[in-house]
């Protein structure tokens, strides 16, 4: 079962991520970096690194993983429940990251996409991108409670 | 009252006074309704909205994208008292207008989106965070006289 997403989302989806895969790790490590520096809220969850400056070796890495989680949720985007299940156990029982930040995230991947892809990030592949970070959040906050 | 350091007032007057009205005002509206539908709901005297290509090549919403964004002048003159300045919009907003404010977070958004669209990598994350508290400052005072 997938949450919200209709056939024309996922094909959008599906689409522009063949087009954008290549610069994941860019993406990610842009996206990260502007949301510890216009959040500076979520820099919380980061009190290991030494290091949360744009760009920082941490920033990067990690940038990377989470991107690499949002191509594994796009292979998988017809069930994104069962698909993103030990991600899932992981943010809810490990990492127990505030469900309101996956939003922000989202919100910053979206400003990296505008940058990078300005032509091609229309209003269309916009509204199913969203949707589909949506679908994926909500995926990830399945076992919260 | 809210503090603005200087390179923050100068981020944000640098970024206005080099802004294409007739252009982000229109996306970003047009953005605002295909990205979040529901906001069509106040629009239903703006003629064919029914589909993106629709909205995109609306004249209404061309003027009215431009009028929106040109709205947010006043607010870039007193940074130091967007909330006073902006006391009789929330006004109409609320008693004229019906506007759910949570929906001006939504323009704001997109507005983001598309300055960010076009500044390309010239809208680093630090100009990011002064834009977005300045929208954010924007948002608080459009929904403060609501009741």
């Amino acid at each position: 079962m997938t949450l919200f997403l209709s056939a024309k989302d996922k094909a959008t989806v599906k689409t522009f991520w063949a087009k954008i895969s290549s610069s994941g790790e860019e993406i990610g490590t842009d996206a990260l970096s502007r949301m510890l520096v216009v959040y500076p809220q979520t820099k919380t969850y980061f009190s290991h690194w030494k290091d949360l400056s744009p760009g920082s070796a941490p920033v990067v890495k990690h940038g990377a993983t989470v991107m690499a989680g949002v191509g594994d949720a796009v292979a998988k985007i017809d069930d994104l429940t069962s698909g993103l299940l030990s991600l899932s156990e992981l943010h809810a029982f490990t990492l127990r990251v505030d469900p309101s930040n996956f939003k922000i995230l989202s919100h910053n991947i979206l400003v990296v996409l505008a940058i990078m892809f300005p032509t091609d990030f229309t209003p269309e592949v916009h509204v199913a991108m969203d949707k589909f970070l949506a679908a994926v959040a909500r995926a990830l906050s399945e076992k919260y409670r | 009252m809210v503090a603005w350091s200087d390179q923050e007032r100068s981020i944000i007057t640098s970024i206005f006074s080099n802004l294409d009205y007739n252009d982000v005002g229109p996306k970003a509206l047009i953005r605002c309704l295909i990205v979040y539908p529901w906001t069509q709901r106040y629009f239903a005297s703006f003629g064919n909205l029914y589909n993106a290509d629709a909205i995109k090549t609306n004249p209404n919403i061309q003027a009215h994208g431009t009028k929106v964004l040109h709205g947010l002048d006043r607010a870039v003159k007193n940074m130091d008292d967007i909330k006073t300045t902006y006391a009789e919009l929330s006004v109409l907003h609320s008693e004229k207008l019906h506007v759910d404010p949570d929906n001006f977070k939504l323009l704001a958004d997109c507005l983001t989106i598309v300055i960010a669209a076009k500044m390309g990598s010239g809208f680093t994350p630090e100009i990011q965070a002064t834009f977005q508290k300045f929208l954010a400052v924007v948002v608080s005072a459009l929904g403060k006289q609501y009741h």
